[in-house]
């Protein structure tokens, strides 16, 4: 039943499968000078990665061209296009009920076109990996970037990691399919980046060697039938699994539901391990910290730095992975902050929300700033911001 | 607040997933039991105790050992059908050991026969109908077993064990991992050894 390759062999295209840890943490990387795309189509290179399917929302991204490349170069072993974001995520789930590695990519419009497949690939435990390279998703449409998208992804039940960088998007694409796949986990995987910013501009990132890949996803290991020639769906379903089903109890289709959820859980012990934990934290102890995800989280970093020169003490915590949702991670991080500041780049302040549901005294929590519809965010405006705050909380004190 | 417990129910109506509870999966040569962390051999002892005090000590066995997929899912089955005659050998004359199947997941229309399967939509109704107070689940899917034995713990008093050739179940009362035939052989050792002293 299983088709696990042995670690130390080559692929067709001469890469040797590595162990996950040896290739994250063990080889020697190579700095290189690319676009957040062509770290997309770099990452792909080496995840031994079965099946693709494009719907090219250029010009988001030219992520799923290139991978293109890597199909006619012989790295992909099937790539097709989808006529819609909906046939795309649509033939994914086939391919990946068939047992194969899938990845695709979209972005704002096409997420939203694509949303009812997202909790299908999670109520079915398909571990497929989509990328999302976040832009509006209203009309105007806007291509820059806007993560109003990753609030629709929240309760999809997939696993949904933010990358702040290009490093993070190469990192966590690899990452992201081992986590994704393990049997306790077995989840559709969202690896998200703001686009334009990553996607179109170039960035230093460390990568390792292209001879050298990850081992083939072992379709066995599910926790759930995998669909193979002796086992057709209706040999272990009466129905094709995405369908209704009139014959479970509500309390089946509920306990289904938990079981989702219960998986994201289990994820964090695998997250964990390879991302070094869902958060990261400098200046931990300041009592103004900046919490926050993606690239808003570069121009918190900036604006800690434009405080520090004005002699204030700021903190930043940036957040790696949306679900699971680091709880008790930020309720650790925050303990001694009095005011907490949550940049974002889109209207809704999403993640202030979730962030308040979790901290104590949730009233230190700022929405904010936020900017939309591809607004930049100058590191500036944050600064400004936490200033009149102190000193609303400062002339409040002295009124009391 | 005090630590959440994996008992054996009834829990509630719709009782929580363990994992949302903050039961974690054991690491390799460790069970849980009742989510508290403990090495393999004691969770052996543990599982050997309940099934030999049951008065209805029951295996589940699914269809990764029912159906000879390979030469492993066999001599898993034949180390489970061991474990059964083992277990008749040492419970005490008034129990009444089963083996009842859980072939498939089909849900069953119009409804199961409780007497000779189980099904992952509606494990409850086998549990209650054969009065089972003790079970444990081998060779099924991790994601159906999960659905079962969370129905189990919201609406029965069935103790169970999940012999899991994966990572573990936080949802059963009692776990093991990367189950073998010899881990299932291992089992059967303990109830043996413990046999008249419950």
């Amino acid at each position: 039943m299983s088709t696990t390759v042995d670690i130390g062999t080559k692929n067709k295209k001469g890469q040797v499968y590595t162990d996950p840890n040896d290739l994250f943490f063990k080889t020697p990387r190579t700095s290189f000078f690319l676009t957040g795309s062509e770290i997309i189509k770099e990452a792909i290179k080496r995840s031994s990665c079965g099946m693709s399917v494009a719907y090219p929302i250029t010009p988001q991204s030219e992520a799923a061209s290139l991978i293109g490349e890597l199909f006619a170069e012989g790295y992909v072993d099937i790539y097709s296009r989808g006529a819609s974001e909906f046939d795309v995520m649509s033939i994914c789930a086939g391919g990946s009920f068939g047992g194969s590695r899938c990845f695709t990519t979209t972005a704002g419009p096409g997420t939203l076109r694509a949303m009812e497949n997202f909790p299908m690939w999670a109520g079915s435990r398909l571990p497929i990996q989509v990328c999302i390279t976040c832009r509006g998703i209203n009309s105007p449409l806007s291509i820059q970037p806007d993560t109003l998208e990753l609030y629709y992804m929240l309760e999809t039940g997939c696993l949904v990691w933010h990358a702040e960088t290009a490093q993070d998007l190469f990192d966590f694409i690899m990452k992201g399919f081992i986590v994704a796949e393990q049997p306790d986990v077995h989840l559709p995987i969202a690896v998200a980046c703001d686009g334009f910013f990553v996607t179109h501009t170039k960035d230093v990132v460390m990568m390792t060697p292209d001879d050298m890949c990850l081992p083939r996803y072992d379709p066995y290991r599910s926790p759930v039938p995998c669909m193979d020639m002796e086992c057709p769906p209706v040999r272990m379903m009466r129905d094709p699994f995405v369908m209704k089903n009139n014959y479970i109890s509500y309390a089946t289709h509920a306990s289904w539901q938990q079981e989702v959820r219960a998986a994201i859980e289990r994820s964090r012990k695998h997250t964990e391990a390879l991302l070094d934990g869902l958060i990261e934290v400098e200046n931990g102890d300041a009592e103004v910290l900046i919490v926050s995800s993606g690239t808003a989280v570069s121009q918190g970093r900036e604006a800690v730095t434009l405080m520090r020169d004005e002699g204030f003490d700021v903190g930043l915590v940036k957040i790696k992975t949306l679900r699971p949702f680091p709880s008790r991670e930020l309720q650790a991080a925050t303990r001694n902050a009095k005011r907490i500041f949550v940049p974002e780049f889109n209207v809704a302040s999403w993640l202030a929300r979730e962030i308040k549901a979790v901290v104590q005294d949730n009233q230190r929590v700022v929405a904010g700033p936020h900017v939309g519809g591809g607004m930049t965010m100058p590191p500036e405006i944050i600064m400004e911001r936490i200033l009149r705050t102190l000193k609303s909380d400062k002339e409040a004190l002295a009124h009391v | 607040m005090k630590p959440y417990r994996v008992l054996p129910g009834p829990e509630e109506f719709l009782p929580p997933s363990a994992a949302s509870m903050g039961i974690r999966l054991p690491d390799p040569d460790q069970g849980h039991i009742e989510g508290r962390i403990v090495p393999e051999e004691e969770a052996m002892e543990r599982a050997a105790q309940v099934f030999l005090s049951a008065k209805v000590p029951t295996i589940f066995p699914g269809p990764l050992v029912l159906w000879s997929w390979n030469e492993k899912a066999a001599k898993k089955a034949t180390a489970i059908q061991y474990l059964y005659d083992v277990i008749r050998e040492s419970v005490s004359s008034e129990a009444r050991p089963m083996i009842i199947p859980m072939a498939d997941y089909r849900p069953k229309y119009p409804k199961i026969n409780p007497e000779v399967e189980i099904n992952p939509n509606h494990p409850n109704l086998t549990i209650w109908h054969n009065k089972i107070d003790a079970c444990m689940f081998v060779g099924v899917h991790c994601h159906q077993a999960n659905l079962a034995l969370k129905i189990i713990r919201g609406g029965t008093d069935c103790f169970t064990i999940a012999m899991c050739a994966q990572a573990g179940h936080e949802d059963a009362n009692l776990t093991f991992r990367d189950a073998t035939p010899e881990k299932i052989m291992n089992f059967a050792g303990w109830i043996k050894k413990l046999k008249g002293t419950v």
